[in-house]
């Protein structure tokens, strides 16, 4: 499943060096360090208050780091680190280059607006201006993530929890963004919900060539969909690697836990 | 009447400084909505508090105010306003567009086009055109900043998905010297075109909201809109029933229970005028001899 061609071929695309950010004396996040390469996907996974939400945050420069810092390799090619981005600059990358999609739809999406307005929002913020082209690129991306063409006048508060969901997804995913970061995507949804999401996910990143950061807490979805695992725990990453590797051969005892606390299937 | 009670036009001279140094900074940034320390003045707020205490700020000896509501000189706000500045600063008032140095309106800009030595006060209840697309007010004063308007189209996008064509007929945003977007209060949209390169200096004063902000004369103002949904003035499709103005903007008037109904010049001072000089239109009366106003 790993990307060999871009493992090998290309920079990383960002870049964390032992990172760190504590709360007072808590240290939610202690030295981690790793790099991701385009077109891969990493799942961090832990139990709660492990600090990998914390760490999704730091790397997407929603919060900023007490120690560490996190460089990010630009669409012109030059690669920056986020603490030194203007406040512009990091909302753009926010809405072109950058993804993220919440646990919770309702922090993702505007409720009130149309299903449509809420894909074309990022294009508009990008200055696009012309209704029509706008609407088709909307329809387009609804049928993507196998929402009805017919339901793009619908606000998502009508949606069911997973449309809204998917169409968290399409409204990231318009502007062809290089990297997703998701916070537990798959939360709150019934099983065959998430499974259907997982199975859209993984032929989304696949068909676009997408880096994606995920945090979750359920190791089917990071075998699912990622290539590699971080496995973290007290703030720390304990272990890191290949994900068929590290679900299957756990080594930390405390991996070795998490693995054998899933239900056989 | 016994000594004045009150100074020039009401406020005191400290406060006035205060406004006057909000109008120079909102003059100096187009669009920009400069916070100030607004007054309670002995009226409630939605009647004009804000544009009441701008006009007192600039109000000279020698101006000559008029004070028009929806486009009337007439209604109980504009008389009330005007009286209290006849009263408080004891200068002239008119109805006459041309005559007037400084016009206070609420939601109209008179038709008679305006001259360079004209300023145009703006009453505003919510000065902030993201208003109620983005509910944080941090976070909209970011978006100016940053000049990240997309949202603005995402309103404009919903009116067309919703009903064909964009339905916004009155506060319709606007984008000031090409930078900030701005309410410009709730006039008709049929105004908007009236603002980019006007003659005279435009004031906003939001009075409940502690907000002013200007465009300077001349400046470019542009209505937001879609390459393939353009920005169109909307009118009643029908001549004045009074004066039989093709081209004024037309407020409606329900005549009876049978349907009946009228569209009349909602800027009556240029209603009055066109028919003093003779026009008439369907529903004209008889020459009428009773001065309009007092």
């Amino acid at each position: 499943m790993v990307d060999q061609a871009a493992l090998e071929s290309d920079q990383p695309l960002l870049t964390a060096k032992s990172l760190g950010k504590s709360f007072g004396r808590i240290a939610a996040c202690r030295d981690v360090s790793f790099a991701l390469y385009p077109g891969e996907v990493l799942a961090i996974v832990g139990e709660s208050g492990s600090g990998k939400s914390t760490l999704l945050q730091m790397l997407s420069g929603q919060l900023a780091p007490s120690a560490g810092h996190v460089s990010y390799r630009m669409r012109d090619g030059v690669t920056r680190d986020l603490t030194t981005l203007g406040e512009a600059e990091r909302r753009f990358l926010f809405r072109t280059d950058w993804g993220f999609v919440h646990q919770d739809p309702a922090q993702g999406l505007r409720m009130a607006v149309s299903a449509g307005a809420n894909v074309g929002e990022r294009l508009m913020a990008v200055g696009w201006n012309h209704y029509g082209r706008i609407r088709d690129t909307a329809s387009d991306w609804l049928s993507r993530v196998e929402i009805d063409v017919a339901r793009i006048d619908d606000a998502p508060r009508t949606y069911s929890g997973g449309m809204r969901q998917r169409l968290q997804i399409a409204r990231n995913l318009v502007t062809e963004p290089r990297l997703v970061f998701m916070d537990e995507p798959t939360g709150g949804l019934d099983v065959s919900v998430q499974a259907r999401l997982l199975d859209l996910v993984r032929s989304l990143v696949a068909e676009l060539h997408l880096a994606v950061i995920i945090v979750t807490h359920d190791l089917a979805v990071a075998r699912l969909l990622s290539h590699r695992v971080m496995v973290m725990k007290g703030g720390r990453v304990i272990e890191t690697g290949l994900t068929d590797q590290v679900l299957d051969d756990p080594r930390e005892p405390y991996t070795q836990l998490l693995v054998s606390s899933i239900l056989p299937p | 009447m016994n000594a004045p009670a009150y100074n020039f036009a009401y406020l005191d001279e400290q406060t006035k400084r205060m406004i006057r140094r909000a109008i120079l900074k909102a003059i100096a940034i187009p669009g920009y909505q400069v916070p100030f320390a607004s007054r309670e003045m002995p009226m409630p707020y939605g009647w004009g508090t804000g544009g009441v205490q701008v006009t007192a700020a600039i109000l000279g000896p020698e101006d000559v105010l008029k004070v028009i509501d929806q486009g009337s000189d007439d209604t109980t706000n504009a008389i009330s306003i005007r009286k209290f500045f006849a009263k408080t600063a004891g200068v002239a008032t008119t109805t006459a567009t041309n005559e007037a140095t400084v016009i206070q309106t609420r939601h109209r800009i008179p038709e008679t086009a305006l001259h360079e030595n004209q300023v145009l006060v703006y009453q505003v209840p919510i000065p902030e055109p993201l208003r109620f697309l983005e509910p944080r007010e941090t976070e909209t004063r970011r978006m100016h900043a940053l000049a990240e308007y997309g949202l603005m189209h995402v309103k404009l996008y919903e009116d067309i998905a919703r009903f064909g064509h964009i339905a916004t007929a009155y506060a319709y945003p606007v984008k000031v010297n090409a930078r900030y977007v701005m309410d410009p209060s709730p006039t008709p949209k049929f105004d908007n075109p009236k603002m980019d390169n006007c003659p005279a200096l435009q004031l906003f004063g939001a009075g409940r909201e502690k907000r002013i902000y200007a465009i300077p004369p001349y400046t470019q103002v542009v209505s937001l809109d879609f390459e393939d949904h353009p920005f169109e003035p909307y009118r009643f499709n029908a001549p004045c029933a009074l004066c039989g103005a093709e081209n004024s903007y037309l407020d409606e008037i329900v005549t009876d229970d049978k349907g009946g109904r009228m569209f009349v010049c909602s800027d009556t001072d240029y209603c009055e005028g066109r028919q003093a000089t003779g026009h008439h239109g369907s529903l004209s009366a008889a020459p009428y001899k009773e001065k309009a106003h007092g």
